[in-house]
């Protein structure tokens, strides 16, 4: 395990940890204000779940712009261009083109259909238990990878910008990030979770615009010299304006990038937290409307990405960043740094702070609303639950879900891995299990339970194993610059499958064994469900309506 | 699963009815004539800058002006025609299918898909052309 505390002590800290803490502090104080006062509100189990459907369309885009825009997004993809160019830049592309499969094909059909989870529509016309079962594993299975990414972000922040070095004080900082987001979990359920992320998005998109329109100020804002400054720097040998600084080297990495590019752009509207969002919306065209807020938002926050990551790589430099603790994701708070000096450094750190807390209790409340709601109410108590039972089991689960991300945090404390690839198995996850079950549900009449069950689990194994056996976990050369392997464990070697992203094999293998489950099996497709889904997901008849208070 | 009581009110029958009336058809049709081609185009759009930016990074390289390259000007083409196709997707929705699913829900809350026979009617303006 590399041993960060080691590194930070080399390249000490950058800026004012009283300032960045501070600020830090100040957002904490806000929200948790904001936080009680919408948990007057929470009655019901809409009410925790959903936000009681009374969350406008442009609220929502903004609150799913702030769930979508994670650590990854904010210092992974900046990291990466500021490092490799255009490398990282493929990688917003992906996560932005994604969104038109949610727009297109899934949000309202969702919204129309659902009450409170993935499962809800995915077991419609299916048999409840098992269906229901199947989906909340592979929502737990998501939203883990997904808080692995945001804890591993956390502990790299931690280092830079804190001062915190010594391995028992940063893991004490990761059990104070996580006992604050068990408070809004608890607290606020998704209303108190929803205000979190928009403020949140809002801070980050207007701290991204400031930096953007300081790094093109210095540049005259002329593009052509950001990039010119930005090769001239580059580390020597590299190309960071043409594609293939990271990928390009073998004919197994191109592979791997072709593979991260599928997984990227079909996992989206696979992924449990984002497809929850649009519950909290009164009707399918403010699901709709929210949508396109979130694309919007998204859109021009890459946009902002690029010309930070190109402006860190050509002002920081990115010996500068491979050099500081948490290497690339440190690229953006470096050139905060750089620009705006203690301030700048001080507003973006608490930014990417809150990135992390808002997006951990995200992840946290849909998992924990999965667990409750799919496997306690409807598959252990066969739907016979006290009134408030269900929401108590959330709570319960939010606290134990909160305390195992704890301990993956303080495990990512150790490991130095890339926080926008950690995402990116996410999405390969989401994109194998869900995504294909989804499609076959809404579109394919003739999709049975064995289908759904075989392209769930099929897609979900399938992923899980050939990331252990992959160079992620063992196997991958020593980095000559560090003397250590981005695997997960050094010093052993059990990987035989060659590409680091699992996408290009396990996404059609499901979309495969979903097809192949449905014609192998007996049963019937239950027409009067499939009549009722479908009219339903079109029509919005009968849809969850919002709760009056 | 307890439902809550307003679900309850359309029979298994009326959904069957409802899906197999004319306009329902025409909703669908118009729904998925949109969303399946764009799709398959959009994905196509994207997988092809994917390719070209893994085996082709020469062609990328291509210098148009100063140091913006090809691979540049494709990747911020994909951000334009992913706002684009969200445009066009909610100026289909709004003009194509909103008006047929919004008459379509009326009825069905005034249980008009009850009881054998059509009750439906292809006259009111909005399920036309």
């Amino acid at each position: 395990m590399a041993d960060l505390s080691v590194v930070a002590a080399d390249s000490g800290t950058i800026g004012s940890p009283a300032v960045n803490i501070s600020i830090f502090g100040a957002f904490v104080v806000v929200t948790l204000v904001i936080t009680f006062r919408a948990s007057r509100n929470n009655k019901s189990a809409a009410d925790y779940y959903a936000a009681g459907r009374n969350i406008s369309g442009t609220q929502n885009g903004l609150a799913i712009a702030g769930d979508y825009l994670s650590a990854a997004s904010f210092l992974g993809i900046a990291g990466a261009i500021a490092v490799y160019g255009y490398d990282g830049f493929l990688y917003s592309i992906g996560f932005l083109v994604a969104w038109l499969v949610a727009l297109l094909l899934v949000a309202e059909l969702m919204r129309n259909t659902a009450r409170y989870t993935m499962a809800d529509v995915l077991a419609f016309r299916m048999r409840q238990g098992p269906v229901r079962t199947a989906a909340a594993i592979s929502t737990l299975a998501v939203s883990l990878f997904y808080l692995l990414a945001q804890m591993a972000g956390a502990g790299g922040l931690v280092t830079l910008l804190l001062g915190i070095t010594g391995e028992a004080a940063q893991a004490l900082v990761v059990v104070l990030v996580g006992a604050l987001m068990i408070i809004y979990v608890l607290v606020g359920g998704m209303r108190g979770t929803t205000y979190v992320q928009i403020i949140k998005a809002s801070l980050l998109i207007a701290g991204a615009l400031v930096m953007t329109l300081w790094v093109l100020t210095k540049f005259g804002f002329n593009l052509s010299a950001l990039l010119g400054d930005a090769q001239a720097v580059a580390v020597e040998g590299r190309d960071v304006l043409a594609p293939g600084a990271q990928y390009g080297a073998t004919s197994t990495s191109k592979l791997d990038f072709v593979s991260l590019g599928l997984a990227l752009v079909l996992g989206t509207a696979g992924l449990p937290h984002v497809l929850m969002r649009f519950y909290t919306v009164p009707t399918a065209k403010d699901a709709r409307r929210s949508v396109v807020w979130a694309i919007w938002l998204i859109g021009v926050f890459y946009l902002f990405s690029l010309v930070i990551g190109y402006g860190a790589g050509a002002l920081v430099g990115p010996e500068t960043i491979l050099g500081a603790p948490g290497a690339v994701n440190s690229a953006a708070p470096l050139l905060a740094f750089e620009l705006g000096g203690t301030i700048l450094l001080g507003i973006i750190a608490g930014v990417a702070f809150a990135t992390i807390l808002a997006v951990v209790a995200g992840l946290t409340i849909t998992a924990s609303a999965s667990f409750a709601h799919d496997v306690y109410a409807s598959v252990i108590k066969k739907g016979q639950v006290p009134p408030n039972g269900e929401v108590r089991v959330a709570r319960i689960t939010a606290v134990v879900i909160g305390a195992i991300s704890i301990g993956l945090g303080i495990l990512a404390l150790q490991a130095g891995l890339n926080i926008a690839f950690l995402v990116a198995l996410a999405f390969a996850v989401a994109a194998s299990a869900n995504l294909p079950t989804i499609l076959y549900t809404l579109f394919w009449k003739r999709f049975t339970t064995q289908g759904a069950l075989w392209s769930m689990y099929g897609g979900l194994i399938t992923c899980l194993v050939l990331i252990i056996f992959s160079p992620v976990v063992s196997g991958a050369p020593v980095n000559p610059a560090t003397g250590l392997s981005p695997s997960l464990f050094q010093d052993v070697d059990f990987h035989w499958f060659p590409l680091n992203n699992p996408g290009i094999i396990s996404i059609p293998l499901s979309f495969f064994l979903g097809w192949l489950g449905t014609v192998l099996s007996k049963e019937k497709p239950d027409l009067d469900k499939n009549a009722e889904l479908e009219v339903r997901s079109l029509t919005g008849i009968g849809a969850e309506k919002a709760v009056q208070h | 699963m307890t439902e809550p009581a307003e679900r309850r009110l359309l029979t298994p029958e009326e959904y069957r009815q409802a899906q197999d009336s004319p306009e329902f058809t025409e909703l669908r049709r118009r729904f998925r004539r949109f969303a399946f081609p764009m799709t398959v185009a959009f994905l196509a759009w994207y997988l092809l800058y994917v390719l070209l930016s893994t085996y082709a990074p020469d062609f990328m390289a291509t210098p148009v002006f100063g140091n913006v390259n090809v691979g540049l000007l494709l990747g911020l083409a994909q951000f334009v025609s992913t706002f684009v196709i969200t445009h066009l997707y909610v100026a289909h929705a709004n003009r194509r299918t909103d008006p047929i699913a919004d008459e379509m829900r009326e009825r069905l809350e005034s249980h008009q898909y009850a009881g054998g026979g059509r009750a439906t009617d292809l006259s009111k303006g909005s399920t036309r052309g």
